[in-house]
């Protein structure tokens, strides 16, 4: 059975769109090398009317792609680096995801934004490791952060397919993550649908991005101790809540596991709705990031803010002892 | 439309238009009040008059002119304008952000200069498709103090897109005097990337057109982008809200001084007098039926306010639960 990469799965997505679909082009800095890797081979099979490279111009390209998308083009962005998203995030929640809205439905915005790194690079900096998921969805715009390359490969088809804007979040640590895969099977995922990776009858953890492979762990780790079910919303926004309602029917108990900041963040958002309108016998928990900046700029201090299994192991404890 | 009739007959709509919408917004009718680009019509009448109709525009908040001239129904305009169903976009671009697929008007972005990014992305579709359209991309003298719009015109410059941007130097940026805020020169801006780019005067729609037509023409034939620098004034706020918040931040004189070359007069100074009555009154005609079909319009329901947000079926949850 072949081996598929995270990384790999999003060449193998954007590439397969790209021959399917004329429309489908990639822009970015340093495509001409694939810097990302994401597009390798690229500029030999589709050529540089495919694959643009781009100055360093976020705002200006950001916006090159809106218009081209709504002239009838599906272009995919990429960018290096989280914080460009922020740099950009007027120009995608303002304009691209407002255009089919301010138009009464005479066009659509087509574009997906594909962050391939997203997350803390250890020891990269303060301006380097932010995961602004929450920040995307807070503004309704559709979010999905893929945990596994057969998800990887499902949602980016799928969000270059959709009509709307789509921003795409590959954390980091997932990039190198392998798989046993049919080729076969691969197939695009619908957004808004969530995986359930474990199913226990205990407590569900909903965990996002490279979190939820931690999950995982944590899930086997506490076999026999606690039936943890690991439920992956894979789409930050749309939400599967319809399946989170079923989840808890069964758990009633609830952690989030998330890489976003503490403050206004996603997990803040399950949390809420979860004990609004779904069945909770204990109070629920989030293992986040801290609230506020993050230092990023020394390893130490990188582990101070970055959610951990022993945070998710404690939380759990927590959430069935009050139950 | 480039005779000296139909030039002038824009011109003619676009004033009255402008000062039908004056009254509507007085009386409350248009909510939002509006942008009146009264004074600056010949810029419109002019540049839309070197288009074709499949060519492109992207416009801006004082885009009535821009719509009337690439040829959106004034009823229809109108009725955006008011909030009704029956409006271009269903009521949901208004007077200050629509947009008219139906003539290829993409839209009026709120983000001041970001249009010349998003025309260059629309050329450069246009250019790969081989499709011969053209992209007028009108912006004011406010907008070239912003970095977004260096970026749009250097890629413009970099792949040479067939894109026309008309600065319309309207003197103020809201309240700021050009004067006041830009270094150098406009025009310099295209010139350092390479882009050829002329200053000219505003106020004679012919001048307009002529110069208009240079642009398109190159861009049609594989010549890249230009600028107009277009120098124009607006006789009236930066938005109706002057009228109740008298702002002084223009010189005595200065109106008048534009005004004795008014776009209107100089355009009807090309025509018989019973040509122009005869126009004056099938305009006032027009509007008259505008103004009525615009208020017979549907409100909308509270409960339509997301429609349009998704393609899909994706419905947004509610501010409280159910």
């Amino acid at each position: 059975m072949p081996r598929l990469s995270y990384l790999k799965a999003l060449n193998r997505a954007l590439a397969e769109e790209m021959e399917r679909d004329e429309s489908v082009f990639v822009l970015g800095e340093d495509m001409h090398l694939a810097l990302s890797n994401v597009t390798a081979g690229f500029l030999q099979r589709f050529g540089p009317n495919r694959v643009l490279e781009m100055p360093l111009s976020e705002q200006g390209f950001t916006n090159f792609a809106t218009g081209a998308a709504m002239a009838g083009r599906r272009p995919v962005v990429e960018f290096q680096i989280p914080f460009l998203l922020l740099l950009v995030f007027e120009q995608i929640t303002n304009q691209a995801n407002k255009f089919r809205l301010m138009s009464g439905g005479q066009t659509s915005v087509p574009v997906t934004y594909l962050m391939p790194a997203a997350g803390v690079r250890t020891a990269w900096g303060a301006q380097h490791s932010d995961q602004p998921y929450s920040l995307f969805a807070h503004m309704g715009v559709k979010t999905v952060m893929p945990a596994t390359p057969t998800d990887a490969y499902g949602l980016l088809l799928t969000a270059i397919r959709d009509d709307d804007p789509v921003v795409v979040f590959g954390p980091l640590d997932c990039l190198g993550l392998r798989e046993d895969v049919e080729y076969a099977d691969l197939a695009p995922i619908p957004l808004g649908s969530a995986r359930l990776h474990r199913r226990g009858g205990d407590v569900t953890v909903v965990a996002v991005g490279q979190l939820v492979q931690q999950a995982i762990e944590v899930a086997d780790e506490l076999a026999g101790e606690v039936s943890v079910e690991v439920f992956d919303p894979r789409s930050i926004y749309p939400f599967d809540w319809a399946a989170l309602a079923e989840s808890l029917d069964r758990t009633g108990r609830l952690v989030v596991f998330d890489d976003g900041n503490r403050y206004a963040g996603f997990g803040a958002e399950v949390l809420a709705t979860a004990a609004e309108e779904f069945r909770l016998v204990a109070p629920p928990r989030r293992v986040t990031r801290p609230e506020a900046a993050m230092v990023g700029a020394n390893p130490d201090l990188d582990r101070g803010i970055t959610p951990t299994k022993a945070q998710l192991h404690d939380a759990i404890r927590h959430v069935l002892k009050n139950s | 439309m480039t005779s000296p009739e139909e030039l002038y007959r824009t011109i003619r709509l676009i004033r009255r238009f402008e000062e039908r919408s004056m009254e509507l917004a007085g009386s409350g009718d248009i909510v939002s009040g509006i942008h009146p680009c009264i004074g600056q019509e010949a810029v419109a009448a002019g540049m839309c008059a070197a288009l074709r109709p499949d060519d492109i525009l992207l416009s801006t908040h004082r885009g009535h002119g821009h719509f009337l001239a690439k040829g959106t129904e004034p009823g229809v305009l109108l009725a955006e304008m008011l909030g009704r169903y029956e409006g271009m976009d269903h009521g949901r671009g208004g007077s200050f952000h629509p947009s008219d697929f139906a003539h290829n008007i993409y839209n009026a972005t709120g983000t001041v200069g970001h249009s010349v990014a998003i025309a260059a992305g629309v050329a450069w579709s246009a250019q790969q498709g081989g499709t011969g359209q053209v992209v007028l991309c009108f912006f004011g003298d406010g907008a070239v103090s912003q970095g977004a719009l260096l970026e749009g015109l250097n890629l413009a410059g970099l792949w040479q897109l067939p894109v026309v941007y008309v600065c319309e130097n309207n003197q103020y940026a809201t309240t700021l005097p050009a004067s006041a805020a830009i270094a150098g020169t406009i025009t310099g801006r295209g010139e350092a990337f390479g882009i050829p780019s002329e200053q000219l005067d505003g106020q004679d729609v012919q001048t307009v057109l002529d110069a208009g037509r240079r642009a398109v023409e190159r861009a049609r034939t594989g010549g890249g982008p230009s600028l107009l620098q277009i120098d124009t004034y607006r006789y009236f706020g930066h938005h109706t809200f002057e009228f109740k918040v008298r702002l002084n931040y223009r010189p005595d004189g200065e109106l008048e001084q534009w005004q004795q070359r008014d776009p209107l007069l100089l355009a009807g100074a090309r025509l018989a007098e019973d040509v122009r009555a005869a126009i004056d009154a099938e305009v006032e005609d027009c509007l008259a039926g505008a103004v009525e079909f615009a208020l017979a319009g549907r409100r909308l329901d509270p409960a339509e306010a997301q429609d349009y947000t998704f393609t899909d079926d994706l419905a947004p949850r509610a501010g409280v639960s159910a």
